[in-house]
Formats: structure tokens, C-alpha cells, sequence
């Protein structure tokens, strides 16, 4: 089982011009974490969105590697989107789960995971070209160099600790997120 | 409803201009320079699909549900792109509580809805979806504009246009099934 914040903070070592978009809740306090940065896109809210938000970024910006960092329920929530990303084949895009098997933000009530069922196997459905479940850490460093290797779709299954973590709250104001984000990315018009 | 006089007087060719309505709303994408659209296959587009799918400038993203597309359509606009999005009134329903993205971060949309459950609906059941559709789409910040006459298609869509992408708005064009024409079941 991985610690989400260190798998996270390997992930987005040596970033370069990554941009990261983060599924609302313990992901998004994760990427936080790890180092507030301009290209990230943190959610909120719109859960069972990330995926898309991370398709269309992916789409618009096709030279760029896009990374998009969620949990198990905001992904089971927009199952569908695996399938849209698998017809549109974006060889930039990364979707990484962090999968504690649980809803963190709620209690801790246990998620689909938790009852067996396979998110990498729906990836490998959907037609990912790569798909992965990583436990230990000693795979970061493969699934870092993966995330910007253009070999995409790619998508990695974390498996990680149930730990309740100190909260690390990034911008809140969506206005000011977006803004940032596009500044720095050089599409603000 | 009034409606306008026919410009041709060949029976035959009116009919080719009122169904050319969807020629003129991807004349407008062009214009604006839409770089992504996303749809949940639909009859009402089925020829503005096409057209898009055929344009090499659009990227055509078929979607599994339409709250997916209000995700590609703010990653589309933090990338630099704009998107519309082809639905149907039913869809409009699926999309409530992600439009929320649009609203808080002032991403600009474009939604073409295609109506149901209106005029001549064969299937009562798209009646309560379509009912509801327009006071939906504006309890959801949307501004809503309706189409009845195919004429108008071109004048509506391209003010819509320039309200969403000049000023990041959410804009909806409700395309009427009185517009579209009868759904024929029997075909």
C-alpha cells in the first residue's frame, strides 16, 4: 500500500510543464501538498468530472502531457468518461486514481473498490494504452516517466492507505484557479 | 405560430433551405473558430454530427452522457479552445450539477438542445424533461434562446456565439421540435 502524498509528490517531481487537474477532495488537498503550483487545476466540486476536464485540456493542448489526479468515488462516479477518453485515444493524457476504497470526505463509507471491482480492467476495457496497479513506491519513478512519455492514454490504479491526512487547502475561488492556470499555460485571452 | 413567407417558390427547394439549418449552425462554429464539440448522439443533430465529425478544425467528442461534456468544455477552455455541445432536451437534465464548473470558474458554453416532448411528441415520456428544460437551463445560470423558424437559426446561434465566447457566459439555444419537424416512427 502507498502513502498518497508520497506517491503523489514523486509523480509531480521534476513536473516541467505537466499541467495537473485534481478530483475534489483528498486529491486535490494531496496535489496541494505537494507544492501549490499555477498549472494546477484544482476541482472543487463537479465530481465525476476530472476525467473530462482532463480531456478536453488534453485535446486543447496536444504538445502537452496532462495529468489528471482523482479519487476512487469521483472516478466511479464518471465511469463513462473512460470509455470518451478510450474512442479519442489522447496519447497526453494520464488518469491517475488514488483508491483508499473508501469515501474519504464522507465518513469513510467503503466504495466500489472495496467490494473487487477493477478499475484497471475497466481502463483495459476502454482501451487505455497502459494500465496499471501500483502498491509499493519503487514503481513511481516508471509511472512518473510514463505520465510524460506521449504513450498515452494512460491509466494507474494507486493503491493507497486509508489514512485521515492534515487537509492542505489550495485556492478556493474558481475565478482565481482558472485565471492562474491560464496565465501561465499562455491561453488567457 | 406566424411564421415568415417562403423565399423560393419551388415547393421543392424551400423544403432544401429549411433543412439547411444545421449547415448554418456549423457555418457559425467555423466562424467562431469551434475547436472541440461534444455530443450524445441525437436525431435532431444528426446532420450537424456529421458535419462535424467531417470538419478536420473540429475535434468530435461522442460522449456517454452529457454531464461529460461540461467537463470537456471547461478543460477545452483552459486550454485555449472553445467547445459547444449537441443535446438533446432530455440531456439538459444530466447535467445540473456539473454545470456548476461553468458557473463558478465563468468557463463561456454553448449548448445546442434539441427539443422533445413538445409539439407533436409522440412519447409522452420525453414530456416531463422537455417541459422543464428552458427553467432548468436558466435556475443554472444559462441564458436560453429559442428557435421556431429555421430562418432564424443562423441570426440566433451566432448572437449566442458571440454572448458565450465574448463575455464567458453560459448560452443554450433551444432548437423547437416544431423546428426539427415530427419524429416519424413508422420509418
Amino acid at each position: 500500500m502507498l502513502e498518497r502524498r508520497q506517491f503523489v509528490a514523486r509523480l509531480l517531481a521534476d513536473r516541467g510543464h505537466l499541467l495537473v487537474v485534481s478530483g475534489l477532495g483528498s486529491p486535490t488537498y494531496d496535489v496541494a501538498a505537494c507544492g501549490d503550483h499555477p498549472l494546477n487545476f484544482y476541482l472543487w466540486g463537479g465530481m465525476g468530472g476530472a476525467a473530462m476536464v482532463g480531456l478536453g485540456l488534453a485535446l486543447a493542448q496536444t504538445d502537452r502531457a496532462v495529468a489528471v489526479i482523482t479519487g476512487d468515488g469521483e472516478m466511479l462516479m464518471g465511469l463513462g468518461s473512460l470509455a470518451t477518453i478510450g474512442v479519442k485515444q489522447p496519447k497526453n493524457l494520464s488518469i491517475i486514481v488514488l483508491d483508499n476504497a473508501h469515501y474519504g470526505e464522507t465518513g469513510m463509507q467503503p466504495s466500489h473498490t472495496k467490494a473487487g471491482i477493477d478499475l484497471v480492467a475497466v481502463a483495459k476495457a476502454c482501451r487505455f494504452a497502459n494500465a496499471a496497479l501500483v502498491t509499493d513506491l519503487k514503481h513511481g519513478e516508471n509511472m512518473r516517466a510514463l505520465l510524460h512519455s506521449g504513450r498515452g492514454p494512460t491509466f494507474i490504479q494507486a493503491a493507497v492507505k486509508t489514512d485521515d491526512l492534515p487537509r492542505v487547502l489550495p485556492l478556493r475561488d474558481g475565478h482565481q484557479i482558472k485565471h492562474r492556470f491560464m496565465q501561465a499555460l499562455g491561453t488567457q485571452t | 405560430m406566424a411564421r415568415r413567407p417562403q423565399k423560393s417558390t419551388s415547393t421543392r427547394a424551400a423544403s432544401a433551405q429549411r433543412s439547411a439549418w444545421p449547415d448554418d449552425i456549423h457555418a457559425q462554429f467555423t466562424r467562431v473558430g469551434i475547436r472541440q464539440v461534444g455530443y450524445v448522439p441525437d436525431a435532431g443533430h444528426s446532420r450537424l454530427i456529421a458535419l462535424c465529425r467531417n470538419d478536420p478544425a473540429i475535434a468530435d467528442v461522442v460522449l456517454t452522457t452529457e454531464e461529460e461534456g461540461v467537463g470537456l468544455v471547461a478543460g477545452a477552455a483552459l486550454g485555449g479552445q472553445r467547445a459547444a455541445l449537441l443535446m438533446q432536451s432530455s440531456g439538459v437534465g444530466n447535467c445540473v450539477n456539473m454545470v456548476s464548473l461553468l458557473r463558478i470558474c465563468g468557463f463561456p458554453c454553448l449548448i445546442l438542445v434539441t427539443m422533445r416532448g413538445e409539439f407533436a411528441e409522440f412519447n409522452p415520456w420525453q414530456v416531463p424533461m422537455g417541459s422543464i428544460t428552458e427553467p432548468a437551463l436558466n435556475l443554472c445560470g444559462f441564458l436560453t434562446y429559442r428557435v421556431d423558424d429555421p430562418d432564424d437559426v443562423e441570426d440566433v446561434v451566432a448572437a449566442g456565439c458571440d454572448m458565450a465566447f465574448g463575455g464567458n457566459l453560459s448560452v443554450a439555444i433551444l432548437l423547437s421540435q416544431r423546428l426539427i419537424g415530427r419524429k416519424h416512427w413508422s420509418d
